[in-house]
């Protein structure tokens, strides 16, 4: 099943909106990553209102879909769209980062209303979200669980030890999502640590490996469809982001991983991203 | 002394875990050694051997108690403690997932491959960890117990097991309560406060002190985490000294938790420590390895006659 033009129109719609909404939150606050959280704006959007199951009014229900976000320090755009679905309201988004908050630095499952793993220490979560993939079938559930990676958190190991298991236990209702910005903290994955061919590396895992567009809602939308089509071992699809997307100043620039705001700074992406939004 | 405490494991596991379809089992390439095994073949399909790879086995743990399962995550207590931390840590202690954390080597008992194999800190990482509880097993029975109660609660925890047999301290029918240590002999002028394999030496110990006149109580204290601290406190208050006794380091263990809860309490009492002096100890056979490193009835005996009142 292909995404409509109407669906697309209004996932893009959000996707501005949640980038305004994070930008202006971590100005705001003045802590936060603005980096990562842009660039996993259409995925996490994609997963949300499109590909998982998931809906505040059925939280408990055991057969709903999974979102791990591995790489939680993306959590304010986590957070934002976590409110657009009605877990909380978005008022609340304020209140990021501050004493008393539900809304952790990190994602936290027992702080914040559907938070579905905790997550901050890098590395971590894709095992998680195997682990919750099998006990999921041992119950005979046709849920599918999605892990969000950053690229610079490939450098883990634990990442490939989880891959391995995932193929043994031919985890197919596991799909994991890489957001493919090509820049971690200390300068670019090619400088900090290269992974090489990352699309061979997950085939020769046992791996199906997608790639695609990762800012893109169609080409998102189709290479989810295309990963709950894999029978018998997992998919991976590697979407090709760009870190702080939509700040032209942001992007592409490890500086801006978790660097506060400044005045000018805000005002320019504001513009920016209003900007985007009356031409599109 | 009857069966290994790593057998009396495997065995609850399968009597307590084989019919309950929330339990699950992970292993790290050590099933044969921890017993693990043993509900591997019962209950295959709740089995999961995840290889050589510790962190990625506890992460998976806590993904599967994400959808409610009650899972066992197994492997040596050194590498479980350390490789396995992360996780322990992140999702455990903070998420406060249920994972129950299995140390099947514990202390000194893998005794012939030597101090990379050996675990005398893993009580100590663990207990510093919020929300995780912290059990030692003391006997088969006693072990027995400490797999239905993982079962039964909700926490998560780290169990510390053996992969060696000790002497019985429980009758089958011994009845057990988390944060309740167990006192195994009464006595008046000084109280051992034990853990796992020391139980059975600081027993002897106090028969030996007995025939100088010294009577000595002993206490149980399998439960390191929550520890007894009503118990500790009527001990010291009773008895005026008390000397803990572990298979662990000397730093973080038992009588850290021990001595926390009387200089917490501004209780006045005083206190010794049997354990590992702050050193690694070497290959052997674990009979000679506890003469060598101070973990017998003689070192805990010598440090009640030099500690109490004339």
């Amino acid at each position: 099943m292909a995404i409509s033009i109407e669906k697309r129109r209004e996932l893009e719609g959000l996707c501005r909106t949640f980038r305004r909404d994070v930008i202006r939150v971590l100005h705001e606050r003045q802590t936060g990553h603005p980096g990562g959280s842009l660039s996993v704006c259409e995925i996490l959007t994609a997963l949300y209102f499109y590909a998982a199951n998931i809906e505040a009014n059925r939280a408990e229900d055991p057969n709903r879909d999974r979102i791990v976000l591995s790489k939680g320090h993306a959590a304010p755009m986590l957070y934002r769209i976590l409110a657009e679905k009605g877990f909380f309201d978005p008022a609340e988004m304020h209140s990021l980062r501050t004493i008393d908050s539900r809304l952790q630095g990190h994602p936290c499952s027992h702080s914040t209303p559907g938070v579905d793993m905790t997550s901050g220490p890098l590395g971590i979560g894709l095992s998680a979200a195997l682990g919750m993939a099998l006990g999921l079938r041992c119950d005979g559930s046709d849920a599918r669980v999605y892990a969000v990676l950053g690229d610079g958190e490939l450098n883990e190991g634990t990442i490939w030890e989880a891959c391995m298991s995932a193929a043994k236990f031919g985890a197919d209702h596991l799909t994991a999502i890489v957001d493919w910005n090509g820049v971690q903290l200390d300068g670019t994955t090619e400088q900090v640590m290269p992974m090489g061919n990352l699309s061979a590396k997950f085939s020769a895992f046992g791996w199906r490996c997608i790639e695609c567009d990762g800012h893109d809602i169609a080409s998102l939308c189709g290479a989810l469809d295309e990963s709950r089509q894999s029978k018998g071992i997992p998919s991976v699809i590697l979407a090709r982001t760009v870190k702080g997307k939509g700040v032209s100043f942001m992007e592409g620039k490890n500086s801006w991983h978790g660097k506060p705001i400044g005045e000018e700074e805000f005002k320019q992406a504001m513009q920016e991203l209003e900007a985007k939004a009356v031409c599109q | 002394m009857s069966m290994t405490i790593r057998e009396a494991y495997a065995q609850a596991l399968v009597r307590y875990g084989a019919n309950d379809p929330r339990v699950v089992v992970l292993d790290a390439d050590v099933s044969g050694s921890t017993r693990s095994v043993v509900f591997q073949n019962v209950a295959p399909d709740r089995f999961f051997n995840v290889g050589i790879a510790e962190a990625n086995m506890t992460a998976m743990a806590a993904g599967f108690a994400a959808v409610g399962k009650i899972p066992f995550a197994n492997a040596f207590g050194v590498f479980i403690t350390s490789n396995g931390l992360l996780s322990a840590t992140a999702f455990g202690s903070y998420a406060e997932l249920p994972v129950k954390y299995v140390g099947a080597y514990g202390g000194l008992s893998d005794s012939f491959d030597g101090p990379s194999h050996h675990s005398i800190e893993d009580i100590a990482v663990m207990r510093a960890l919020p929300n995780v509880k912290v059990f030692v097993a003391s006997d088969s029975v006693n072990t027995d117990w400490l797999v239905k109660h993982a079962i039964d609660d909700p926490s998560p925890m780290y169990l510390r097991l053996s992969r060696e047999a000790f002497p019985d301290l429980y009758s089958a029918n011994e009845s057990f309560e988390c944060g309740k240590g167990k006192v195994l002999r009464e006595g008046t002028d000084a109280t051992i406060i034990a853990c796992g394999l020391m139980c059975g030496h600081a027993l002897v110990a106090a028969e030996t002190l007995k025939r100088v006149g010294t009577s000595v109580r002993v206490v149980d204290m399998f439960t390191i985490k929550p520890i007894d601290r009503e118990l500790i406190l009527r001990c010291a208050n009773e008895t005026g000294l008390i000397v803990t006794a572990e298979e662990h380091n000397i730093i973080g263990g038992l009588g850290s938790a021990v001595a926390e809860v009387l200089c917490g309490e501004g209780q006045p009492s005083r206190v010794g420590f049997v354990g590992i002096c702050d050193c690694h100890a070497e290959c052997g056979p674990y009979a000679q390895l506890q003469e060598k490193y101070g973990l017998s009835s003689a070192a805990i005996a010598e440090r009640v006659r030099k500690l109490i009142k004339k």
